[in-house]
Formats: structure tokens, sequence, C-alpha cells
């Protein structure tokens, strides 16, 4: 079973949701990535989603393409994002992480090489934002052999026609977009991601993650009473923004805010 | 093999390029454009009217014009000018923008957005827009915000909102990124008018499709005037619309050399260039398709470097690369100054001012014409006039205007 699984099976079982925070890997620097992982599961992350800067992030907002920019001033490569999860492992065996970015520095490295390497590594599941089911059927075999997770994203404006490929080829957890839009846009509408969380579940049993306008506690809150897993990205970029002082324990605190709200949601 | 060619595949695949690599939440939009092409492209009204507007708004069709007194200088080869210049607007871009307005209002889009590089293919959306009714809004790098005034006013002046765009390298790459967010975000109410043969499917299929009126015309007028097809056919490749344009109806025609010229830049052993194609540039993703792509060796895009913001991209169409790997098209690279003094030939030897762009092309034709034979044809494609180039002429130079 792989470790995104247990996670899930683990949280579902005590009756809660997974919280999922992300970072660009790399920002503002290399050196303090690996600090800034532990300090999210510290804040009580469940998954982690690593950033994997590109030179062209067509799907965020501004937070995150600043956070990419920060991170390739010093030329973070895939590889080096792979050493980073690899260095995390050495003290945190159980959190599993996901890989977040887009297909061409992973197609510029390959997928043998690379599904080879992040799994060695530790890497438990890759989410690539531009890479649909569509083009991914040998890309995701490759990954499969590895034991590593293909994450998939669902849209609102995804037709259930297209459900069964992502139920055929993802693994994990399906990572549903809660409005059109880039990352850190605007603000989510809680009604219309329940109504169609219900209708996804119709067709995918993984579990559905929800991301894209999470912000604080209380959206977290009003998620979680829906879905199996929230996700938070732009809000720690965000923090990560201000500056070094203290950012180890501020992602720390603000997902511990996050983690209470989310435990009172279905109590 | 060009008896049967028969590209992209129902998935938008040229080979192993092309394709559709977009974020979920586009695909829904790109499967109902797909099918909403499907049946214009086979609703002879539709058909009609596309063909009525490129008569009687753009002016087409293009003449064939033989520049007899250049031909003559160079010593060799009969050189023939596919006068896209000559166009409303004053390049080919207008075909495309035509077609795809015309499919926008058919599809119910009140919005249409645009990227643009020189600025030409913004002019073409925003004049479709102001024709058609539709608003326009027109991302483009910041840099060539600065470096082609003269065609951000023509856009404000038709109506569009101009966004510079601030983030990579400011170029045409970027104004590509900004306008797919505008779209993910806006989706619903908005179309893409994508200017190049490049982006997920179907863009690289109808872009072409729109723009091969270009090669269709050349046949028929060459066949006219010559009495047959020429050797070779010129055109420059940035993303490569014009050229997809004149070379697709020729694909099966043996015996008709297809040349793409790439920005050479500072020349390609530097480094500093947009030629992905004549570098061997590895295949790699961006902007919704597979093709070859200039990036460093962890998949990073990189910067390019061209006299002419229209070419100053990374990529290039999927065909294009397609038609490299199948060895149907050749591609080769001009460099700035090769370009430049193709440029000044064609002012003062046939009274026509070319744009930057397009003298790739004729810097292509200035080396290969001498080495035919003065019975032999070569046609190229000139894709744009160079009005809106004057600024970037005299600066460099050292003329202030």
């Amino acid at each position: 079973m792989s470790r995104i699984q247990k996670t899930f099976e683990r949280l579902q079982a005590a009756g809660r949701q997974a919280l999922i925070p992300f970072i660009t890997a790399g920002d503002p620097h290399p050196g303090i990535t690996v600090e800034l992982m532990h300090a999210l599961v510290k804040g009580g992350a469940d998954v982690i989603e690593l950033g994997v800067p590109f030179s062209d992030p067509a799907a965020d907002g501004p937070v995150i393409q600043r956070a990419a920019e920060r991170a390739l001033a010093h030329k973070v490569s895939l590889r080096q994002v792979i050493g980073m999860v690899a260095e995390f492992r050495k003290t945190n065996a159980d959190t599993p992480v996901v890989l977040m970015g887009y297909a061409n520095p992973v197609e510029a490295m390959g997928y043998p090489e690379f599904s080879a390497v992040a799994a060695q590594a530790g890497v438990d599941g890759v989410l690539t934002v531009d890479l649909p089911p569509e083009e991914a059927e040998e890309r995701v075999a490759i990954l499969k052999q590895h034991g590593i997770d293909p994450i998939f994203l669902l849209a609102p404006t995804t037709p259930p026609s297209r459900l069964a490929a992502v139920e055929r080829l993802a693994g994990g957890y399906v990572y549903y977009v809660s409005l059109k839009g880039v990352t850190g846009a605007a603000t989510l509408d809680v009604g219309s991601v329940a109504s169609r969380l219900a209708e996804l579940r119709q067709h995918v049993s993984l579990p559905i993650g929800v991301g894209f306008g999470i912000r604080d506690a209380e959206s977290a809150r009003a998620i979680a009473a829906v879905a199996d897993a929230i996700i938070i990205g732009s809000r720690l970029v965000q923090e990560v923004e201000q500056g070094e002082a203290g950012l180890a324990n501020r992602l720390t605190d603000f997902l511990s805010g996050v983690r209470a709200a989310m435990d009172t949601a279905r109590a | 093999m060009s008896d049967c060619y028969n590209q992209p595949d129902l998935q938008g695949h040229f080979g192993q390029f092309g394709g559709i690599y977009v974020a979920e939440t586009l695909m829904a939009a790109l499967e109902e454009l797909r099918i909403e092409y499907d049946k214009a492209k086979h609703d002879p009204a539709f058909i009609a009217e596309f063909h009525h507007e490129l008569k009687h708004y753009v002016g087409r069709p293009s003449p064939l014009y033989h520049a007899q007194r250049w031909s003559e200088i160079l010593g060799g080869a009969q050189i023939y000018l596919k006068r896209e210049d000559l166009n409303h607007t004053g390049a080919h871009k207008v075909n495309n923008t035509i077609g795809q307005a015309l499919l926008a209002r058919r599809m119910g889009k009140k919005r249409v957005i645009a990227e643009t590089g020189a600025g030409q293919h913004g002019v073409a959306s925003a004049t479709v827009a102001a024709r058609y009714g539709l608003e326009c809004v027109v991302y483009m790098g910041a840099e060539d915000v600065k470096r082609q005034a003269p065609n951000v006013f023509r856009m404000k002046l038709l109506g569009a909102k101009v966004v510079p765009v601030e983030s990579g390298s400011k170029t045409l790459k970027d104004a590509m990124n900004e306008a797919m967010r505008d779209w993910v975000t806006n989706v619903d109410s908005t179309y893409y008018i994508i200017g190049t043969c490049a982006g997920p499917h179907p863009y690289p299929m109808l872009v072409r499709d729109f723009q091969s009126v270009i090669g269709e015309e050349c046949k028929r007028q060459s066949a006219e005037q010559i009495g047959r097809q020429p050797d070779a056919i010129v055109a420059c490749v940035g993303g490569g619309s014009n050229a997809i344009g004149i070379f697709h109806p020729y694909i099966n025609v043996p015996g008709v050399r297809l040349i793409g010229v790439e920005a050479g830049g500072h020349g390609v052993e530097t480094g500093m260039h947009a030629a992905p194609l004549t570098a061997n540039a590895k295949p790699g993703v961006l902007h919704g398709n597979r093709t070859y792509l200039m990036q460093d060796e962890n998949g990073q895009i990189v910067e390019t470097h061209s006299i002419s913001a229209g070419l100053d991209y990374p990529g290039v169409g999927p065909e294009h690369s397609y038609l490299k790997d199948i060895q149907r098209a050749e591609y080769v690279a001009a460099t700035d100054d090769e370009a430049l003094a193709a440029f000044h030939d064609l002012c003062r030897f046939e009274g026509i001012i070319p744009a930057l762009e397009s003298s790739h092309a004729l810097a292509h034709a200035k080396k290969l014409a001498p080495t035919m034979s003065r019975d032999q044809v070569i046609v190229v494609n000139l894709s744009g006039r160079g009005d809106k180039d004057i600024p970037t002429i005299a600066r460099l130079a050292g003329i202030e205007l």
C-alpha cells in the first residue's frame, strides 16, 4: 500500500480530513526547503505538495509565479528538488510528498529516469498541471511501475465523460480545482463545491482534495466538511514572501490554526 | 510520404509533436472548439463568409509579384514575392483572426483575447474585434510594448485594451502565458485567438487551415503567371503561421522545396537566437503542445534573441517540427544582420518596405538565388510590411525620428 493510501485510510478511520500544504521548492532559497517541510508537518500537514519551479507557470497566479522566479534565481532544478525530498526522508518516513509542477522539466529528464530517481528519494506522487489524461497514458504507466501515484486535476468545467479516464489513470487522490482561474485567485463558493463533489464521487473512488481559493481557517473548515482533503498553496507562499525571519514557526502556527478548524468541521 | 499527408491525428498529434498539454480547466473549452470548428469547416455558409471577408475586407487575393530588378541584381533564380504585406492590417495575421473571430461569434463568445509579439497579431485581433463588435484584450510583453510602440497605439485606436506583461522575459512567450491565465479564468465568456500555429489542439490545425489560403492562391497564381509551380518556397518561422500557410498546400506537390527561415539573432553558434529547429533543440512541452523547444538541461525555457519581436519565440508550431523530422521541409536561420541587409535591399531595389520578420526569409532567398539558374523560381512569402519596424531601423541607424 502506498504512503498516500495509508495516510488517507488512517485519517478516514479517525473521521478526519487531510491537510495538504503547498510550498515551492527552493523558495526563497534551496537551503531552507527541508526545514520548511518539517515545519509544515509540525503544523499538521498530512501530505506535502512540493512545487517544482518552472520558467513558464501558465496555470499559476502572481504569488506562485514569483515563488518560482525566486527559486529559479538560484537555478533550482528538478534533480535538486528530488534531492530535497531525499533529505526530508532521512528524518520523516511517514509523510507523503507529492511533486507538483509542469510537464517540461520531467520531459527533459525523461520519465524512466525521473521515476526511478524520484521513487528512490521517497517521492510518493506527481501532479503535472499540464498533463491531462489524454496525453498521460504511457507516462503514468512508467510512474506506476515505480510505485509513484499520478495525481490528476478535476475542474468545475470537467464533463462527466472525462471522469472515466481520470478514474482509470489516477492514483493517490484527485485534486479538485475549486474555481475557474489560476492559483491564488479570488474566493471559492462552498455551495457549488459541495454539489460538484457529490457528483464527482459517483465516478471517482479515490479521495478528493480541494484546492484554489482556500486561504484561512474559515474556508478550510467549510471545505473540510465536504472534501477528503484541503490544499493550501498561495496563502503559505505569501507567508514565505514576507521574509525568512521566524518563517518556519509562522508556517507551523498558520497550519495549526487551519488544522484545529478542520477538526471541528464535522464535529 | 507526401501523397498521403494527413496530419494531425484526431488528438492533434503531428507524429510525436502537437497534442493537448493544458490544465484540466481548459480541456472542455478545447473540446468545444474542436467540435465547433469541425462543424464550421463543413458548413458552406461559414466557408463562404470567410472567403467573402478575405476578398472584400482583407483585399485578397494578394498579388504574386515578380521582383525582377532584385532578381537581376542577385543574378540567379527569379524571385517572386507573395504579397501578404498588402493585406488589410499589413500582414498575413488577419487571415487567421477573421477565421477565428467568425468562430467566436458562432460560439456566442462576446470577448476575445490574444497574445502578441511584434503587435501584428494584436492589431489583426483588435481589427476583427472592432469589425464584429467583440470586446478585445491583447497581452503583450512589456519589452515588446516598448519596441513596438506604433502597433500598441494602433490597437488602442481600434478599441482594444493592451495589457503589458511584466513576468519572465517580458516577450511573446510570457504574453502567451498571461493569455492562458486570462482564458482559464474567463473560459465561459471568452474566446482565445491564438496567433500562430502553436498552442493546444485544435489551434495548430485551425490556424494552418485559415492561413492555407496563402498557399492555395500561390498555386493558382504560379500556374497562371509562371506556367508551373516554383522550385522553392521560402518563409520566415517564429511560431510559423505564415510559413505553414504557404507550405501546407504544397506538401503533396513534388519538386517544390519548402524552406523555413528562423531568427538567427547574433548567430546560431552564439546561443543568442530564436532558432530551435536550426539549432537542433530537444523536444519539449510548452503552451499546450509538444515541439522542438529552446531549453536548458533542466527543462527551463531559455530566453531568445531576435531583432524581430515577431520571431522572438523559443518554440515553433508542432507541424514544423514534424515536417523537419519527415524531411519534407528544410529549416535554416538568418542572422539579425543578414535580415537587415535584405530589408534594405528590398526597400531600395523594389520600393517595398518589408517587415523585419519577413526580411529573414528575404535574407535566405538572397543567399539561395545566386546558387540557382535564371529559369528557376523562388517564391518568398512576404508576410508583412515594415512600417511598424521603422522606429527600430531608425534607432539602429542612430537616427532620431
